[in-house]
């Protein structure tokens, strides 16, 4: 697998997805700033956390009209595997690339905790080393992350098998009190119709290395060494 | 020559910070007051002649100042 990490002004998770990355691959990704306009070529691109460009206008809302942001889409649209996390779920969903929009928490509270998911498709080439309806404990932190849309993409997500992930309790339960922050459908990660997009609001790089509280968030960077290997 | 723009959150679509907002004025003792909406007002100068035409900047509303998944947008052109 030859990965890329893409940098903007205000990102501070990509230093993590690096060593997330790395710890899977034994190597480290490429680090692209987002003024390129051209990607090395990889098949595997990791749009970071962080606070980009302060979060102006809208979160991600000036990311995704980064320079690099033109080539991330055209790679995506090959085919490329494109991994969004935190902001970088919210600047793929401001380029186009996924449906929807993360909207404030819905109690106006930065939520920084541990939280559970529940794998909903593990059938995919980020998610096939979880079992479906799998509860994993993966690490959030935004204030952004209320995912709405409206009913027919909704319907069309649920559907299509392109609901990754949804907040749950830690044996599992989908309901509303696991729903921290008021996303539809308790809905915590997304893909796109062709499964080579993925965006989440939880940090899997964040919960790769026993020495850090948890290895929950190595199996997706495992399953996708192993896919592009 | 300016443009304004007036962002706002679509019908039906929830605005907590509206609701907080509306809870803090009953709470000041403001009575009277309904729903709170919050919206964004952006003004453009227009310097030039190429831009001034309302189709361009509801193309600039469609491609950055709004996101249409959830917001509506109402340009207004002055001198």
């Amino acid at each position: 697998m030859k990965a890329a990490v893409i940098v903007f002004p205000g990102s501070n998770c990509d230093r993590d997805m690096l060593v997330g990355i790395e710890h899977s691959l034994g190597r480290k990704p490429e680090m692209v700033w987002h003024k390129e306009t051209e990607l090395p070529d990889v098949d595997f691109i990791a749009v970071p956390g962080g606070f980009s460009y302060g979060d102006y206008l809208r979160c991600g809302a000036m990311s995704a009209h980064s320079p690099i942001m033109r080539e991330v889409v055209k790679k995506a649209n090959q085919g490329v595997r494109v991994l969004g996390v935190c902001n970088g779920f919210q600047i793929l969903t401001e380029a186009g690339l996924l449906p929807g929009v993360l909207m404030r928490n819905a109690k106006l509270r930065f939520i920084c905790k541990d939280v559970h998911l529940r794998v909903e498709n593990a059938e995919t080439e980020f998610t096939n080393k979880y079992t479906a309806g799998q509860a994993i404990r993966i690490p959030v932190a935004h204030h952004d992350g209320n995912f709405f849309t409206d009913d027919d993409t909704l319907a069309a997500l649920e559907g299509n098998g392109q609901v990754a992930f949804r907040y749950c309790d830690e044996n599992g339960n989908v309901n509303e009190a696991s729903n921290i922050n008021g996303s539809r459908n308790n809905i915590a990660g997304i893909l796109n119709e062709k499964k080579n997009v993925l965006g989440m609001m939880p940090h899997p790089e964040r919960l790769c290395d026993a020495q850090l509280g948890g290895t929950d968030g190595k199996p997706m960077f495992d399953a996708l060494v192993e896919a592009l290997s | 020559m300016k443009a304004k723009v007036h962002v706002t959150l679509k019908n039906g679509v929830l605005d907590p910070q509206g609701k907080a907002v509306e809870h803090a004025l009953g709470t000041l003792g403001f009575a009277g007051v309904g729903e709170v909406r919050i919206g964004k007002y952006i003004e453009l100068e227009l310097t030039d002649d190429a831009v001034k035409s309302k189709e361009n900047i509801e193309d600039m509303c469609k491609q950055l100042l709004a996101n249409t998944v959830i917001e509506n947008f109402d340009v207004e052109i002055v001198e």
